[in-house]
């Protein structure tokens, strides 16, 4: 199909008796003004007084507003990749914790560091994404051959993987005597976040700029690969194309942050249980759902044992289990129905 | 769609020796059933031999002096820990997997481990660290086992009974369940003093090594009086593996057997991880294995052979890494890494799940 007749099929397809036409309703505008008020309580929130001493600006510029966007894009980057997994897998139960994703970046980590002695960012970023990008093909090349008995059976395999791949890192860092530098990895925390060591996360806008040029697309692709290959989508390269955007979004977070656990998986299902499966419309609420979220644990993160602070991911990782198995409870009487 | 002829397991493939005459025995030919008995006795010799070697080989002192008898016994506890181990790991997983009709997912999936963590952090984080220290002896193992094993009926009751009843949606929370724990006592523990975090370290990282034999005279009838319940149950199992439907039209009490196996494979786990820690593939492995030798779907001679694997395993693996490659501490690391392994190819090589 010639690109100006899929631009023209896409103008058209825009769901036009739907309430969902408009983005800016009064919903959506109190959601951003939720958000940009929990930024502004996240960077006011700290120790170190930054009225009274005389640096104080100077250390509100290095290290509270940096904090707040790495934030605002983690989350947004987590959200974002749990929703296009949801899609091409057509499984809500899948995103980067629950099939390994997170575990093949843990991997990847390790292996730049048994290569190369101390190094860079940048290469610790480049492993992290290639070796999340073939975690992820693979399952999903695992997932087009099996068929399956039950939907949830993608997250329980998925769980297993990524504990086979993290006894396999375990088993690399007590062979290499290594176990210390990966240990801080595996709980995320904003709490190193500052000038000159997130910058790397902007590189987030770009993915989530290609998401939103491909997010038609991406929602035919979610209807399975015979029906998007009928409408006229290339399949294979979508998918192609939609793990590389998981990869690098997952590889960069993990890389600069560490595991986030969950965020992908409670917040586009939440928003799909209010609006629909419309992966256009929906996506700015599940960015800024993602944005709000994590940005609320970790202000949450910040005062609960002040002046220290709990890792953001364990916070996350409590609340996200409970969420997570209120959407499975809720979810399971009209399993049963179908 | 896929073609039908996949999902004939490879070993129900009829051939025409068999199709003459039809017999009630667990095997299909006299060779199967010679091929089992001898697999099985090589795997009791090997486990025999390797725990001899375990006790006996690099022994400082000579046969005849007074303190060989001390140092054999110091030993024996290890012993008794694999054995222990081996049988709990087996059994359970063995009747995990055909009460959920699925040969590659194991108990330990279920968090008992994160439950452990969780009760031993949240003592020391709630009742401080005289609580954790006092929190030993028998009394205290005994609670911690019957608190998770109460856990996991509830578990188990609330989600497996009534109308909207699913194994699966189950199963996938209690992995949640154990995720979410092991957050909430990593929480925790982020807010303990480095003094009394070390004293839950060196409580929480459970191996063979420092099973604690004080245990052992009510851990030893308990996993014995439980596994004897499973072998019994074994005929129930044979339908139960079968899938619901077909348990359910031979007459078995599908939901009320179900949570009768899972109650013995919870005592089995928490018993199993209370004492020397988690394990999460070994089981796999040792059900993977057995199922290969033991080419019948009669549970009755699938435990004895996945104890005896099991067993041979553990004691190979522990006396080949402690006296041949001289690596002690990353033994249980090296089985889970096999382990790991060997679920990787298994699920590659999978048509349908």
């Amino acid at each position: 199909m010639p690109r100006n007749v899929t631009v023209e099929v896409e103008n058209d397809s825009r769901p036009l008796f739907s309430k969902q036409k408009k983005l800016w309703t009064f919903p959506f505008i109190l959601a951003i003004l939720c958000v940009v008020t929990l930024g502004i309580v996240s960077l006011f929130t700290g120790v170190y007084d930054i009225w009274g001493q005389e640096d104080g600006w100077d250390m509100f510029f290095i290290t509270r507003v940096p904090r707040t966007i790495a934030l605002m894009l983690t989350g947004a980057a987590m959200a974002m990749t749990g929703l296009i997994m949801h899609l091409i897998t057509q499984n809500k139960m899948v995103e980067p914790t629950t099939i390994g994703t997170t575990e093949w970046a843990g991997l990847g980590l390790l292996t730049v560091y048994l290569l190369i002695p101390g190094p860079s960012l940048v290469m610790r970023m480049t492993g992290a994404i290639v070796f999340s990008f073939a975690g992820t093909m693979i399952f999903f090349f695992f997932l087009r051959r099996v068929r399956l008995r039950s939907s949830l059976i993608v997250p329980i395999i998925g769980l297993m993987l990524g504990a086979v791949i993290s006894a396999f890192s375990t088993f690399m860092t007590l062979f290499f005597n290594m176990s210390q530098t990966i240990e801080g990895w595996f709980i995320g925390s904003f709490a190193a976040v500052q000038v000159g060591r997130y910058e790397y996360l902007w590189m987030i806008i770009i993915v989530t700029f290609i998401i939103f040029m491909y997010a038609n697309r991406l929602t035919l692709a979610g209807l399975g690969e015979d029906i998007a290959k009928t409408l006229g989508v290339n399949y294979n390269h979508l998918i192609l194309l939609a793990n590389a955007l998981i990869a690098v979004a997952v590889g960069i977070v993990a890389a600069v942050i560490g595991n986030i656990p969950f965020l992908g998986l409670i917040v586009p299902n939440i928003i799909s249980m209010i609006r629909g499966d419309d992966l256009r419309s929906n996506l700015p609420w599940v960015c800024l759902m993602g944005m709000g979220t994590i940005t609320l644990c970790d202000i949450i993160s910040r005062t609960i044992i002040m002046p220290f602070e709990v890792p953001v991911s364990l916070i996350l990782g409590t609340v996200g289990a409970v969420v997570f198995i209120f959407i499975l409870l809720r979810q399971r009487k009209s399993r049963r129905l179908r | 769609m896929n073609t039908f002829d996949t999902q004939l397991h490879p070993n129900v493939e009829i051939d025409a020796s068999l199709r003459s005459r039809r017999t009630t025995s667990a095997f299909r030919s006299k060779k199967e059933k010679t091929r089992y008995w001898i697999l099985l006795s090589l795997f009791i010799g090997l486990g025999l031999i390797a725990t001899l070697g375990l006790l006996l080989y690099n022994n400082p002192v000579p046969v005849d002096s007074p303190s060989f008898i001390p140092v054999v016994k110091r030993r024996l506890v290890a012993i008794v820990a694999m054995f222990i181990a081996a049988l709990c790991h087996s059994f359970s997983t063995v009747a995990f997997q055909s009460v959920t009709s699925n040969r590659i997912i194991t108990p330990s999936l279920l968090g008992y481990e994160s439950l452990y963590s969780f009760i031993q952090t949240s003592t020391l984080f709630f009742f401080g660290a005289g609580a954790l220290v006092g929190f030993t002896g028998t009394g205290a193992f005994f609670f911690q086992v019957s608190l998770m094993v109460f856990m996991s009926l509830i578990l188990y009751g609330w989600l497996l009974s009534g109308k909207y009843g699913n194994l699966h949606l189950m199963l996938l929370v209690g992995i949640i369940i154990g995720s979410g724990l092991n957050s909430a006592s990593g929480f925790m523990r982020r807010m303990l003093a480095p003094s009394e975090f070390d004293l839950l370290q060196s409580r929480l990282i459970g191996s063979v090594n420092n099973a604690d034999a004080e245990y052992f005279p009510i851990v030893i009838p308990l996993v014995l009086l439980t596994v004897l319940c499973l072998y019994f149950f074994s005929r129930k199992l044979n339908v139960l593996s079968l899938g619901k439907d077909v348990a359910t039209s031979f007459g078995v009490k599908y939901q009320a057997s179900i949570i009768y196996t899972l109650v013995l494979i919870a005592v089995l786990m928490s018993i199993s991880t209370s004492l020397i820690g988690p394990l999460t593939f070994f089981g796999f492995l040792v059900a993977m294995l057995s199922y290969q030798a033991a080419p019948t779907y009669d549970h009755r001679y699938v435990f004895p052979m996945a104890f005896a694997i099991g067993f041979s395993i553990l004691t190979s693996a522990y006396f080949l890494l402690y006296h041949v490659f001289h690596a002690q501490t990353v033994v249980s690391v090296i089985i889970e890494l096999f382990g790991g392994l060997i679920f990787l190819i298994v699920i590659l090589r999978k048509r349908s799940l």
